[in-house]
């Protein structure tokens, strides 16, 4: 698994987005940091997640969590596609680099991604409230965990997009909305028990469910259940990004 | 073109390429129809057509990036699907569009796309390939930064950094000026010399004779010519002959030679067909019988574009 070639592919993917770090690490982190000063001081007074946390606290780590999400996905569609329409694609296509090796290089480089902004938005926002690590082997399982799912939903994306706008598409249709509604502002308890039991459909609220639960030691849902549920999905995704990646769905003609 | 850089006579005793009743088929377009071909190691190959012959095609599927419908396709006997990490690694493929990753210097593109093959401490070679091809003072520039036969430069040099056997150059000097033409050529022979086998497609012909033992022309997906260059160089029954008559006309017993006739500023130009130099006096000697005085003289050997040309339009005899 450790070849060459999948190192020389993991480098390379970890090296496209850090020579871009404005745009790929300190922008999302000062997105995230806009959304913190704007939804916890409107928030703060009118919202209590959890007993004995305040808003902002509780805020943080769906913030985090957001970013990782948005950074996973966005570092392997982007990647896939830009090589894709640019036509450097055929650099990769050419070399004896396996499919499975792809799959872990560009799943690799997005958990990277992920992580790395994830990291960056915890360090500027943890000036505005006291956080606690209850259990942060919950934090990091799910940071991995979560990362990976929408690295791989990147990587699903970027195959079979042929356009631009097509990522815009998944993005702003599926990813965006399914990152909103997975409680990242606010506890599914607060929601009414219609929207509690849709929320329980969305994979996304699992992940922000148990990353928070490294954080406060208390959660919506189980984290073992969480972990399970997350699992689940990313076996399912992954197995159709590695039956994509070796038919050459949309890449090899 | 110098005179032919192509060996004299070569012996190839394995085969480096086997392409065996490849087709393939884009919807209702079938790109190619039954190809099959065997090359063999040390070769220097051309594969010529016209645009949409199935070259580019039958390129891809060499190299994985199409899956042939059927047939098969062996580089040094590795399927390229059953086997494709043997069959890659043997294979060096130019592409024939300009393409490049905008994100990289020269040197970090050649040095991934070395790492892509397994090779980790590949410096001296990447310098090597870089200087042979005139890169060296790019090597830190981004790639777009280049101009475009800087970038095509570049491409010939990914195809080389795994040393591969089997070098597969489609179109690489379109577009590209004569100085790199030249560069490119002498360091492609220079392999061809080392013992790499070299499948080249190109629309000038002239380096395909120069350069190619042997050449194969595709047609509609099909192979309509096979043969050793100067076989098919001999297919033409010889050479052609330029008169231009200042005053009076070519003698009647000489019309059916006429394969083109048009007026020139100072009388008619004629190019005559004709199978040795021996008959040129007989013709000089009808002439001048006749009264007619002659302008201008050239004799003119049939070239590798003649033959395509016959190839293409069906007259010449296919292999």
């Amino acid at each position: 698994m450790m070849s060459i070639g999948f190192r020389t592919l993991l480098f390379k993917e970890v090296l496209r987005f850090w020579k871009v770090a404005a745009q790929t690490i300190t922008a999302p982190v000062l997105t995230a940091l806009l959304y913190l000063l704007v939804f916890g001081h409107a928030l703060e007074a009118h919202v209590q997640a959890y007993p004995g946390v305040s808003y902002i606290a509780f805020l943080i780590p769906g913030l985090v969590m957001m970013s990782v999400l948005q950074n996973a996905f966005a570092n392997s569609s982007s990647s896939l596609i830009q090589s894709k329409i640019n036509g450097s694609m055929v650099f990769l296509l050419l070399s004896p680099v396996s499919h499975r090796e792809t799959f872990f290089a560009y799943l690799l480089a997005a958990v990277v991604r992920g992580v790395s902004v994830g990291c960056g938005v915890f360090a500027v926002t943890l000036w505005f409230a006291p956080l606690q690590f209850a259990a942060p082997a919950w934090v990091v399982v799910f940071a991995l965990l979560g990362s990976a799912v929408l690295g791989t939903l990147g990587l699903i994306a970027g195959i079979w997009a042929e356009k631009y706008d097509q990522i815009a598409t998944f993005q702003n249709f599926l990813i965006m909305p399914a990152t909103f509604l997975s409680g990242v502002f606010y506890s599914i308890g607060s929601l009414p028990p219609l929207w509690q039991k849709v929320s329980h459909f969305n994979p996304f609220f699992y992940i922000i469910d148990g990353f928070r639960h490294g954080f406060f030691g208390q959660s919506d849902v189980a984290p073992t259940t969480s972990m399970a549920i997350v699992a689940i999905f990313f076996v399912l995704l992954a197995t159709l990004a590695l039956r994509m990646l070796k038919t050459g769905y949309k890449l090899r003609h | 073109m110098p005179a032919p850089m192509r060996a004299a006579t070569a012996i190839f005793r394995m085969t480096a390429i086997q392409i065996t009743g490849v087709e393939k088929s884009y919807q209702t377009l079938k790109a190619l129809d039954g190809v099959s071909l065997s090359i063999g190691q040390g070769e220097f190959f051309g594969l010529l057509g016209p645009n949409g012959a199935g070259k580019t095609t039958l390129i891809s599927v060499m190299a994985g990036l199409a899956r042939a419908d059927r047939g098969s396709v062996q580089i040094l006997g590795h399927d390229v699907v059953a086997d494709f990490r043997a069959a890659r690694l043997n294979l060096g493929v130019v592409p024939q569009e300009i393409v490049f990753d905008p994100f990289f210097t020269v040197r970090e593109t050649l040095k991934l796309q070395s790492g892509y093959f397994g090779l980790k401490n590949n410096d001296a070679w990447i310098d090597e390939v870089m200087a042979n091809l005139d890169l060296t003072a790019k090597a830190d520039a981004n790639m777009r930064e280049l101009s475009g036969g800087m970038k095509r430069r570049v491409l010939v040099a990914q195809a080389l950094v795994h040393k591969p056997p089997v070098i597969v150059l489609d179109e690489p000097t379109a577009g590209v000026d004569v100085e790199l033409r030249q560069a490119l050529w002498q360091f492609i022979s220079r392999l061809n010399r080392e013992g790499h086998t070299i499948l080249l497609t190109t629309h000038y012909l002239e380096e395909a004779e120069a350069l190619c033992h042997r050449i194969a022309m595709l047609k509609n997906g099909r192979v309509v010519a096979l043969d050793t260059t100067d076989a098919l160089l001999k297919r033409i029954s010889g050479s052609s002959l330029m008169l231009q008559l200042a005053q009076g006309s070519l003698p009647p017993a000489l019309l059916p030679l006429v394969a083109q006739q048009e007026a020139a500023p100072a009388g008619v130009k004629y190019l005559l067909r004709i199978n040795h130099a021996s008959e040129v006096e007989p013709i000089l000697a009808q002439v001048r019988a006749s009264g007619a005085m002659i302008a201008d003289i050239a004799l003119q050997q049939a070239s590798l574009e003649d033959v395509f040309l016959q190839v293409m339009d069906g007259r010449a005899e296919a292999a």
